[in-house]
């Protein structure tokens, strides 16, 4: 498995683009946010055409929320999803549900790349960076229903092999051993998802950022004061 | 008591033309922008008419507004637990379709089409897609269409009318019809506000303009879909809401809005209103038929030392409480029970207010007689008259006719008033017998006739100072400016990335 040109490529790959994208990422979301926060907008454009907007939006966003959440479980909780495997019949319908959802993302995504094109008013809104995050999102999601189907029981091994990956990502000591001999597929998913962090600060996934969380507990209406001192204060009404 | 002060305005529905001055004021200022084309800040209607956008009044589709649910006031399009929900794919979005799709014409082929045996024309060239398109609709499209089977028919208020009085709005030769200009209401409780995921709708606190932070905007479109009147915009080519923001830096230099400015029929007034912020909640979830009442209730006397020490207390400066003694609103709204709010069972407490139009009303009776004929009840036909009191009371009273009923009554009698004082054809008993009957005295009905026909500009706006340029010193130095950038944005407002 272990070729000369991977033996190059992976520490570049597997140690070194990380830290890239995620300095990247940080620095250049945080920039954004501060000189041109004006730009932070999920341009969404449902005011343009509605109909097809629903079939493609709404799966997708689902979609893709359950298998982030996911991931991001086997992430931290990596030993309790594998006591939570050990019964076959939990894992597989773990498998089949991650499976459903990563289709529904795929529908959810195809249809709205077919609307961009499609749609001649939403075609004038879509730029550059929305085309390369199409193409990006699309790899990173075929990549990952792909090893899912012909690499099953990922919630698995994602727990004991990436998982440990990931943590010595974090504790800056990168070891990707265990990264290295996995198949070609997998290798795609993880190296693109890097692609998307990275490219994410420069398009409008930036949304993801500033996920409006407060609505749920502030008061429903906001006043703001000019003459008086402090914050403005969200909540009275 | 918790005094705040409010810019407040009254259009006079009797005075307006329909001649869209107003709007081609406010669209040269705020609105010739990319992505903004197809907005109307400022928008004047037929009615009866679908309006702008098509059918906005239609709640079961649009959802906008608040309704009442076991005591409680809810957003019927969104709330905390729908918006999680509602972020991805907004259901209840008006879309541009039911606006209009803009477009201009392509002028440039008048020049430069080759030689042919035929006159160039200009194609209409979409404004979105820079292509050539069919034109369904536009702004305005049923501008004086009353009595059309496709608009008028289709006007939400003629719920509850009886066949006869539908077939009268639109009798052949006898058709009927009136203006109804509409701007952002500046609510009490704005139903744009609190659906805002964001928090980026806000009310200003010292003058009650609501106003969209577009730095905090996200496009999530929860203002769009829960503003029951249909007066937040989305700005396609921004990504961010847009909505009238009252011409504040206009008023904040003492002039009037542009719309109010170049008002041609001079239908507009703008003054301040003190009211009692702490009855907002219970005035919004009063029932259907006290609402006008309970709104009124909640507007403060500004002559009262009781107001008046309390607006102190709450940090109102003087010069507030002067202006809200001289407002003009305050005497259609609160003294003279002239001005309604407009579909106040939206519940947000709209803070504009029209006085309701008869003039075709009375226009419609007895059509060979100057002057009407006069029965034992003086009144009688204002309940007969050919724009049925009952869609009125659609409009501007929640569907209860009283408040219409009266305004339109003490208007009558003002006229009859002044007719028997200037023309003679009506004798003073009987102008003086209906005062009565309208519950007007002549003292007022005579300030009612100057104030609605002779108006100067300084006695239609009243524009309290506002001292902002103190207030935005408080918070920034322009000395830590000088010699290193400009003021405000550095970099524009320009489309995301
Ligand atoms: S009219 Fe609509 S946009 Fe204006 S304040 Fe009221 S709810 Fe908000
Ligand atoms: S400018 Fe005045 S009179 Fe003319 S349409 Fe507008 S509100 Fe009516």
């Amino acid at each position: 498995m272990v070729s000369t040109a991977s033996s190059y490529l992976d520490p570049l790959l597997f140690a070194v683009l990380p830290y890239v994208v995620f300095f990247t990422f940080f620095l250049v979301t945080i920039q954004r946010y501060r000189m041109r926060t004006f730009s932070y907008s999920s341009l969404s454009s449902q005011f343009l055409e509605n109909r097809r907007h629903f079939w493609g939006l709404v799966p997708f966003h689902y979609g893709i929320l359950v298998v982030l959440t996911g991931h991001v479980v086997a992430f931290l909780f990596p030993r309790e999803l594998l006591l939570f495997n050990s019964r076959p019949i939990r894992l597989y319908i773990l498998e089949a549900s991650a499976l459903i959802f990563g289709l529904l993302t795929l529908v959810g995504l195809v249809a709205s790349v077919a609307r961009r094109f499609e749609v001649s008013k939403i075609r004038k809104v879509t730029s550059v960076s929305d085309w390369v995050l199409f193409a990006l999102l699309l790899v990173q999601v075929v990549s990952g229903i792909y090893v899912a189907v012909f690499h099953p029981w990922g919630s698995s091994w994602f727990a004991a092999s990436v998982t440990p990956y990931l943590w010595s990502l974090v504790k800056m000591n990168p070891d990707f051993t265990s990264i290295a001999a996995m198949p070609l597929s997998v290798k795609l998913h993880i190296v693109n998802a890097y692609l998307v962090i990275g490219f994410m600060p420069f398009t409008r996934l930036v949304h993801v950022l500033v996920v409006p969380n407060p609505y749920l507990w502030r008061r429903p209406q906001v006043v703001r004061w000019y003459r008086r001192p402090g914050p403005s204060p969200a909540g009275k009404s | 008591m918790n005094v705040r002060s409010q810019i407040s305005m009254v259009f006079h529905l009797d005075k307006c033309i329909g001649c869209h001055t107003c709007s081609i004021a406010c669209k040269n200022i705020w609105t010739d922008r990319r992505g903004a084309e197809y907005m109307w800040w400022n928008n004047v209607e037929t009615k009866p008419g679908c309006g702008y956008p098509t059918q906005w009044e239609n709640q079961e589709k649009y959802r906008g507004g608040w309704e009442r649910a076991d005591g409680k006031l809810r957003l019927r399009s969104t709330g905390k637990g729908k918006v999680i929900f509602n972020i991805f794919h907004h259901p209840h979005m008006p879309s541009m379709d039911d606006y209009y799709e803009p477009w201009t014409y392509d002028y440039q082929h008048l020049f430069n089409a080759p030689e042919g045996p035929d006159q160039p024309t200009a194609r209409p060239i979409s404004m979105v897609t820079g292509e050539p398109i069919d034109i369904k609709a536009g702004p305005n499209w049923d501008d004086d269409l009353g009595g059309s089977p496709i608009y008028a028919e289709n006007d939400p208020n003629l719920e509850g009318l009886t066949e006869e009085q539908k077939q009268q709005l639109s009798a052949i030769e006898r058709l009927v019809f009136f203006y109804f200009p509409r701007i952002c209401n500046h609510c009490l409780n704005p139903a744009c506000v609190a659906s805002c995921p964001s928090g980026a709708l806000y009310k200003r606190g010292e003058d009650g303009i609501v106003l969209v932070d577009q730095n905090r905007c996200r496009a999530w479109r929860s203002c769009i879909a829960a503003c029951p009147y249909k007066k937040v915009f989305f700005n396609w080519f921004a990504g961010k809401s847009e909505k009238c923001i009252l011409c504040f830096p206009r008023i904040e230099t003492g002039q009037a809005p542009a719309c109010f400015h170049s008002c041609v029929g001079r239908i507009r007034y703008l003054g301040v209103l003190l009211y009692d912020a702490e009855r907002i909640e219970e005035v919004a979830k009063s029932p259907d038929e006290e609402l006008v009442e309970a709104q009124r209730s909640m507007i403060l006397d500004p002559w009262d030392p009781e107001v008046i020490r309390a607006a102190r207390e709450a940090g109102i400066p003087d010069a507030m409480v002067e202006a809200a003694q001289r407002s003009p609103v305050y005497k259609f709204v609160k003294q003279w029970k002239l001005a309604l709010p407009p579909h106040i069972e939206y519940r947000t407490l709209p803070m504009l207010f029209y006085v309701p139009p008869m003039s075709p009303v009375m226009a419609s009776r007895e059509q060979n007689e100057a002057v009407e004929h006069v029965s034992d009840d003086l009144f009688h036909d204002i309940d007969a008259a050919r724009v049925p009191m009952r869609f009125l009371a659609n409009l501007f009273g929640a569907g209860h006719e009283a408040k219409v009923r009266y305004a339109l009554r003490k208007q009558k009698a003002v006229r009859w008033y002044r007719r028997a004082l200037t023309v003679g054809d009506v004798e003073m008993e009987t102008a003086e017998r209906m005062l009565r009957e309208a519950d007007c005295s002549p003292e007022e009905a005579e300030q009612i006739y100057r104030l609605t026909s002779l108006c100067t500009f300084a006695e239609r706006f009243v524009i309290p100072p506002e001292h902002r340029e103190q207030a935005i010193e408080m918070l920034e130095d322009p000395g830590e400016h000088r010699t290193t950038a400009g003021f405000g944005f550095l970099t524009g407002p320009g489309r995301a990335m």
